[in-house]
């Protein structure tokens, strides 16, 4: 789960991390009372998961009424990389010396908690130059090793003792939160060379939500995302029309890959786990159903295991119920699959021996009927 | 480290050669028995199940322990799979590696990053090797069979198959199998962000296996570790054919697609940048699961496609 701006810089203010003097709103009338009470000049900033903000014009100054009744609904417009403004901050500005760069975060290969600091912060950090880089094992960061991050950055007495600080902190975020990146970037350092978090960036691990209730506050998912969880089923919604189904998150994203080659739009990613049984392709076609823009459904199921009649009565039941409405294309391994074949005969879910000639079907078929 | 095919078949002589023994933790469980009978079914010698509170009991004519310090002690095995849900993993994975388990699966998906490492940290500590979690298991087929994929995708041969996905295993193999490549080994490293044997080194414990012509890796975007296991074919000068498979190119990026290691934060993870390592190791990566034969064919030169 990732953290939107406001989200993290609550964690950090949890912790005592220092942060700038912000106010989050949803709609202008709060935004507003907001305004009125941080007073002006401030800066408009878009809370949604993606990096980038500054540039596409998703984070902007202000300094008078007028133009806060202009940037304000301009912000909450902005669609950056695909990803819609969810909130907006407002957020007192700082007189700003210096931009540095800090995370912690699951390094994959090493399979520990890693350190990256920079005194070149403030840009993505693919682009972060000079890294400073520290292994850290379940990610506790001691005081010694802090200390020598922040020597090799160069800071000195106050900024030293306070980067200590907030390494230690931030690590203490890591920890109990179980996150598998926490990034302050950039670290200010501002005039007077106190240090505070001018942008963060949390990502939680979710296989340990059912350790962490506290944070449930933070999640964010589509109803549809929350019922397939619900199931056990993986979703993530996508813009295009064609609904992708199979057992296997590999399995699924391969048949994305080869539908896409071919000129499809995936409306979905539905993975509804490794084994399939009527209940479960069922209910995977009555989520599917409540997508509105779905013009055709492509299952790819390796059966194995699972009899594809399992499969096909679900086909038959959704039809049945009139849950699903659009054609469906698909190729099921496994047992009896000539017998599913002939069951669905003459309904509009059409079988296939292979995923590449439901693909073609599918692709032909919803391109016809636009 | 222990050498991953004497765990699993052992040596000629060998008493229990081809037969070595398995424990099941979590063996009466829906999908833990299920499986057990499905195990059982393709040959493999399951000696022993553990379910705190049902010790005593039998389940498939298979003798139930309380704990797998009893488990161990009574049949000497060094094999363990998993079944437990993920919130219980970390202590029955703890249970098994303090009784002497040296090859443990581990079957459950969700289990959390801290666990796993807590799990990898002390398994390095034992010598002993942790498939998963979120893996389908391990297979020879023919001969043993530990994990949840279905039989019919494998048949004997000299092909090992690596994985981070388990249905794209069975895809991958599938078609392998049609076309007259056997599998001398497939092995589902799990679709996590932390693998108890990560891509490198189930490799390095196949690479010198003696019953293997080419190695078929299948991956998926996330994490660099199909970068890293191209550096490492490069910088090992591994000679053998290899040939790549890759899900995921569709994906949007910092979207968790179904694993929970399948996501891409800026360039970090993208299949792009696996392509292009795979291409400095010589490995060709296939578009689709149904090219990965023709690819293999075409590197082991003499096509044994019929």
């Amino acid at each position: 789960m990732r953290l939107l701006e406001y989200q993290a810089k609550s964690l950090f203010s949890d912790y005592s991390i220092p942060i700038p003097q912000g106010l989050t709103s949803t709609d202008i009338e709060q935004g507003r009372k907001d305004a009125a009470k941080l007073g002006y000049p401030f800066v408009i900033k878009a809370q949604m998961a993606v990096g980038g903000r500054g540039k596409a014009g998703a984070i902007q100054k202000c300094h008078n009424a007028d133009e806060f009744e202009l940037k304000y609904p301009e912000i909450m417009q902005k669609v950056v990389k695909g990803e819609k403004t969810k909130a907006i901050l407002l957020e007192k500005m700082a007189d700003i010396k210096k931009e540095l760069y800090l995370s912690l975060f699951l390094n994959r290969s090493k399979r520990c908690y890693t350190i990256i600091a920079s005194v070149e912060g403030g840009v993505e950090i693919e682009s972060v130059k000079n890294q400073i880089i520290r292994e850290v094992g379940l990610g506790d960061v001691d005081s010694k090793t802090a200390e020598e991050v922040g020597k090799e950055m160069g800071l000195k007495d106050k900024a030293l003792a306070q980067f200590v600080d907030i390494l230690k902190k931030l690590s203490k975020i890591t920890v109990e939160k179980e996150a598998e990146l926490a990034e302050i970037n950039p670290l200010a350092v501002l005039k007077d060379d106190t240090l505070f978090a001018l942008d963060g960036k949390v990502i939680i691990d979710d296989n340990a939500m059912f350790r962490h209730d506290e944070l449930r506050k933070f999640q964010e998912v589509s109803e549809l995302e929350e019922r397939a969880e619900k199931s056990g089923f993986s979703l993530v919604e996508l813009e295009g029309n064609i609904a992708v189904v199979g057992n296997g998150a590999g399995l699924v994203m391969s048949t994305l890959d080869m539908l896409s080659d071919h000129g499809g739009k995936p409306a979905c990613f539905l993975d509804v786990g490794g084994g399939a049984t009527t209940d479960t392709v069922y209910e995977a076609l009555t989520l599917i159903s409540k997508m509105k823009k779905v013009r055709g459904v492509l299952v790819n199921l390796y059966g194995g295991i699972v009899k594809t009649t399992t499969v096909a009565t679900a086909f038959i039941k959704a039809f049945d119920n009139k849950i699903i409405d659009v054609p469906v294309f698909a190729r099921m391994s496994g047992a009896e699959a000539d017998k599913s074949k002939e069951m669905l005969k003459g309904s509009r879910t059409k079988m296939f021996d292979t995923i590449e000639e439901a693909i073609n079907a599918a692709v032909i078929e919803v391109n016809k009927n636009g | 480290m222990a050498d991953l095919f004497d765990l699993l078949i052992g040596k000629e002589g060998d008493k229990d050669y081809k037969k070595k023994p398995v424990i099941v933790q979590g063996i009466t469980g829906k999908f833990g028995s299920f499986h057990t009978q499905q195990m059982l079914a393709y040959g493999t010698n399951i000696v022993a199940g553990v379910t705190p509170g049902k010790g005593g009991q039998k389940l498939e004519g298979v003798p139930i322990y309380e704990n797998m310090k009893e488990a161990v002690s009574a049949t000497g095995a060094k094999i363990s799979i998993i079944f437990v849900p993920a919130k219980f993993f970390l202590g029955a994975a703890i249970e098994a590696l303090e009784a002497g388990i040296k090859l443990l699966i581990a079957i459950p998906e969700h289990v959390p990053v801290k666990d796993a490492l807590t799990v990898v940290d002390l398994a390095k500590k034992k010598d002993a090797i942790v498939v998963g979690p979120n893996t389908p298991g391990i297979i020879i087929p023919g001969v043993i069979k530990i994990g949840i994929m279905p039989a019919s995708p494998f048949k004997p041969g000299r092909i090992a198959v690596i994985s981070r996905s388990g249905t794209l295993m069975y895809e991958v193999s599938h078609h392998l199998s049609l076309a007259n490549f056997g599998q001398s080994i497939c092995f589902g490293i799990g679709g996590d962000p932390i693998n108890g044997a990560p891509l490198i080194q189930a490799f390095d414990t196949i690479r010198d296996g003696a019953n293997i012509d080419g190695v078929v890796v299948v991956g998926e975007i996330g994490g660099d570790a199909e970068e890293m296991l191209a550096q490492h074919i490069i910088d090992t000068k591994f000679d053998k054919p290899v040939v790549a498979y890759i899900a995921g190119r569709a994906a949007p990026k910092e979207k968790r697609m179904g694993h929970a290691g399948a996501i891409i934060y800026g360039t970090y993870g993208s299949a792009e940048s696996k392509v292009s390592m795979y291409a400095k190791a010589n490995v060709p990566v296939a578009k689709r699961p149904a090219e990965v034969p023709m690819l293999l064919a075409g590197k082991l030169g003499k096509g044994r496609n019929k």
